[in-house]
């Protein structure tokens, strides 16, 4: 067993030219073949990359899709978010849990399959939904679920479970997915038609300068969220010195209730393509990454597949559509399963073989990113834009949307509402429109711009999605009258204490301390004073975090006690005896009690 | 570098060269801005958070903000205090601080800081993680319980030692530090003169058979709040 390992650990490091950057694919590929990456094979692998095998455990213990310990062959990903919470995932993880004879986190005792939960796993328009190896299963019910476990302990391999492929790309035969696009709104700059080719070329006919002003002329922001202009991004990336360059997309999608650039991927990875190549042009850069989430990893042989086409096209690798000089490539890096990572100094940590820690900044990324040189890092959706805006001209695509936001938006929306999915609007459209377009009229709360945003009620929905009043990357999440928000939150935080990168104090702890007070106030031992220490530990989590996580993640807690106020009211109450509710006396006599064999005679239940 | 940058701290002008961090210039003109994972001789690291100052209003660390003409610099103020008086409450209750009989007590960084604000008891619940300790090596033991994660030990081990003995593992809650050995740290190259033994801020890394030799009363920090030797301009031996 040994021998073998040792030989195909050499082999798969090899394969990555022992390089030690790579070692995000190199750990990638262990865990596949061997369902964990041992500390034997941390030894192996770090002598192979010249690094410390302490290095190569920091890595394998920070991503959830790769571990220290035995996973089974078939590991099975219950996605747990709010969304899928909402239609039935307890359900499925009964059924699940029952037909395996595991509990969520173990190993049936034949080692063979084990059960997980997964955070978002971008499939919230189709909940609830799971994700075996790389396939993914949607629209789950107990009883599919029961036939979905039984079948995999009788040996039948994931790709069989899929019934029905999804509509559009996704029953291309390099695809072969159950996943459904949900598309219900096109509009003019993503979904449009393109002929590949037709945005580079007009692109090559200007200079990269002339390029970076249609960009700015066109006042295109980030679509990511931050909403910060690409132009100028771009700009300070060509400005900065060296010889090399990067353009990175980021399509780390993880944000909960986004799904849009799951869509883009599927349907137009050309016009994606298309504007990494203008990007890569632009600043000067001869290599592109795509940065894929590991939930997305059915979609990886298709984008390859795309790729070669291209390329045989002549729209990548040398002298791209006949311009002698410019040279442009694209690889892409998978991820592992971190949150974090969407935040782009962190993508980039996690493209040199690293944890997915954020950077110190300054630097820039656009000074000093992916292996310290100049690099843009854009979502998957501002880099379709750029394509659009070269093909159609700045102008053109100025006039779309609202005042400050140039263009159209895609939206992802989930939640309690009749039609969940992807909608590409103008920029300007009012809450209260998307709304009714989705069919959820009677939202009792939306939380606009994913578990990060904000939660915005009725007397909110006159305002309007755009960069100056309802910023948004893309995710919107529908909660009906009947939801408990306060669990809700709990759900939010949740999930950020557990994709926390951990490096710095108020995010690490602080979300922690978030959680307990939250949870201290479901369980009806609030007290007035804790709505005063939640406003403060909030603030200070926002204002001391390092990264954008943390100076987002007590958005939900402050944004409900903005605008829901009355639900925390309830929740917390003066006791009528004075004593503080946090303390329960039986609670705290219980273990006395059953050492002494009797109830308290001073404390009657 | 002839040049010199003037900005503002709280009022008071300040003057400094390219490339300094805010902290650096900050410690040149006797003005104290509290920190944990911050090390003279160790690349700055930005992970307490506790040196947050406010830069033109906005929130920066002052050990990695560079310096920048006619900057202003909130740092001694209530709302600064505040969130840094929070920062440090929560790392006593996030870890498992005994102060009263821990090794380092009366010369560790972060008990000082506790006093310097004036916390006698955290407002946040104890977290009562359950943390690992090594006593394996020699002449070298490992608390968790006291560990704050600034990365000092990582830092002074790779860059000064060039060692690579300690790395963080796990994330999130889960992150602690660890050793570049199975599990132990006598199966590491780790040896006491270490330089990365020597920085630890609190009692998370300490060298056996030492504890408690300096009296009570002669400790580093007995007579003076930490941060007063900055503040009296012997910026060279602080920490």
């Amino acid at each position: 067993m040994s021998g073998t390992l040792e030989l195909d650990i050499k082999s798969i490091c090899e394969k990555y030219g022992n390089d030690r950057t790579r070692l995000m694919d190199v750990a990638r590929a262990v865990q596949e073949q061997f369902g964990c990456v041992s500390g034997e094979a941390m030894e192996l692998i770090a002598r192979a990359l010249h690094t410390h095998r302490v290095e190569v455990e920091s890595l394998v213990t920070f991503y959830s899709f790769l571990s220290e310990g035995y996973k089974g062959r078939v590991v099975v990903r219950l996605c747990n978010d709010i969304i899928d919470e909402l239609v039935g995932a307890a359900d499925v993880e009964r059924a699940f849990r029952e037909e395996l004879g595991v509990e969520v986190g173990q190993t049936t005792g034949d080692g063979r399959i084990t059960l997980e939960h997964a955070a978002c796993i971008g499939m919230c328009d189709q909940a609830p939904a799971a994700l075996v190896n790389g396939v993914v299963l949607t629209d789950l019910t107990g009883d599919r679920a029961r036939d979905i476990a039984r079948k995999l302990k009788a040996g039948v391999a994931p790709e069989q479970l899929i019934t029905k492929l999804g509509d559009g790309n996704n029953a291309h035969e390099r695809v072969r997915a159950g996943v459904k696009n949900n598309l219900h709104q096109t509009g003019p700059v993503i979904f449009a038609d393109l002929v590949p080719g037709e945005a580079i070329k007009k692109a090559l006919a200007l200079s990269p300068a002339e390029v970076i002003r249609d960009v700015k002329t066109a006042r295109l922001r980030g679509r990511g969220g931050a909403g910060f202009p690409t132009g100028m991004k771009w700009e300070f990336t060509r400005a900065a010195g060296g010889d090399t360059r990067y353009v990175i997309c980021n399509a780390d999608e993880g944000e909960p209730g986004t799904f849009k650039d799951r869509v883009i991927l599927t349907e137009r990875p050309d016009l994606l393509f298309e504007g990494m190549t203008i990007a890569g042009y632009a600043v000067g850069a001869a290599l592109g990454l795509i940065y894929l989430r590991a939930e997305y990893a059915y979609l990886l042989d298709f984008l390859n597949h795309t790729l070669e086409q291209r390329r045989r096209l002549g729209l990548l690798g040398r002298s791209v559509c006949g311009k002698e000089g410019f040279d442009f490539d694209i690889r892409i890096q998978m991820g592992a399963g971190a949150y974090v990572c969407g935040e782009e100094t962190a993508l980039i940590s996690s493209c040199e073989g690293l944890r997915g820690d954020p950077k110190n900044r300054p630097p820039f990324p656009a000074q000093k990113g992916y292996m310290g040189a100049p690099t843009v890092v854009n979502n998957v959706e501002t880099l379709c834009c750029v394509a659009r805006i070269l093909e159609k001209g700045p102008g053109w695509f100025a006039q779309l949307g609202s005042s400050g936001s140039a263009g159209t938006k895609l939206l992802s929306i989930s939640g309690d509402c009749r039609r969940p999915g992807v909608y590409e609007l103008p920029f300007g459209l009012p809450l209260r429109e998307l709304l009714k377009l989705a069919g959820a009229e009677d939202a009792a709360a939306v939380q606009v711009g994913g578990a990060s945003g904000q939660m915005v009620g009725p007397a909110e929905y006159g305002r309007t999605i755009c960069y100056d009043d309802l910023a948004t990357g893309g995710s919107i999440m529908v909660f009906g009258p009947q939801r408990d928000l306060l669990h809700v939150v709990e759900k939010f935080l949740e999930f950020f204490v557990e994709e926390s990168c951990g490096y710095c104090t108020p995010c690490r702890a602080g979300n922690v301390l978030l959680l307990e007070r939250i949870r201290r106030l479901r369980a009806g031992q609030g007290e007035p004073a804790d709505l005063d220490y939640l406003l403060d530990l909030g603030e200070t989590i926002k204002v001391a975090s390092r990264c954008g996580l943390g100076q987002t993640s007590p958005n939900p807690v402050l944004s409900t006690l903005k605008n829901f106020r009355s639900v925390y009211d309830t929740a917390v109450k003066e006791a009528p005896d004075g004593c503080q509710p946090s303390f329960n006396i039986h609670a705290a006599l219980a273990v006395a009690e059953t050492i002494a064999g009797r109830k308290s005679v001073h404390f009657e239940a | 570098m002839s040049q010199t940058i003037t900005f503002m701290i709280d009022g008071v002008e300040v003057q400094g060269t390219p490339g300094q961090t805010i902290l650096e210039a900050a410690e040149r003109a006797r003005i104290y801005i509290p920190r944990l994972c911050h090390h003279k001789d160790l690349a700055p690291f930005g992970s307490c958070r506790v040196c947050t100052v406010l830069v033109n209003g906005r929130p920066q660390a002052a050990c990695t903000q560079p310096i920048a003409p006619g900057m202003v610099v909130q740092n001694n103020t209530e709302k600064v205090q505040r969130y840094r008086t929070n920062l440090i409450e929560m790392l006593f209750v996030e870890g498992n601080h005994f102060c009263m009989f821990c090794e380092k007590s009366g010369n560790c960084e972060l008990q000082a800081l506790a006093y310097r604000f004036g916390i006698a008891a955290p407002k946040y619940p104890y977290l009562w993680q359950q943390r690992d300790v090594d006593a394996s090596h020699p002449d070298i033991f490992i608390d968790r319980n006291r560990c704050i994660l600034c990365a000092r030990c990582v830092r002074a081990s790779r860059d000064l030692d060039g060692k690579n003995v300690f790395q963080f593992v796990g994330r999130g809650p889960h992150k602690r530090i660890a050793v570049n050995a199975e599990a132990r740290l006598a199966d590491t190259n780790a040896d006491v003169t270490d330089r990365a033994v020597d920085v630890c801020p609190v009692g998370a890394i300490l060298k056996k058979r030492v504890g408690y030799a300096v009296p009570i009363g002669q400790r580093e920090y007995d007579h003076q709040p930490i941060g007063s030797d900055i503040e009296a301009g012997q910026a060279a031996a602080s920490k």
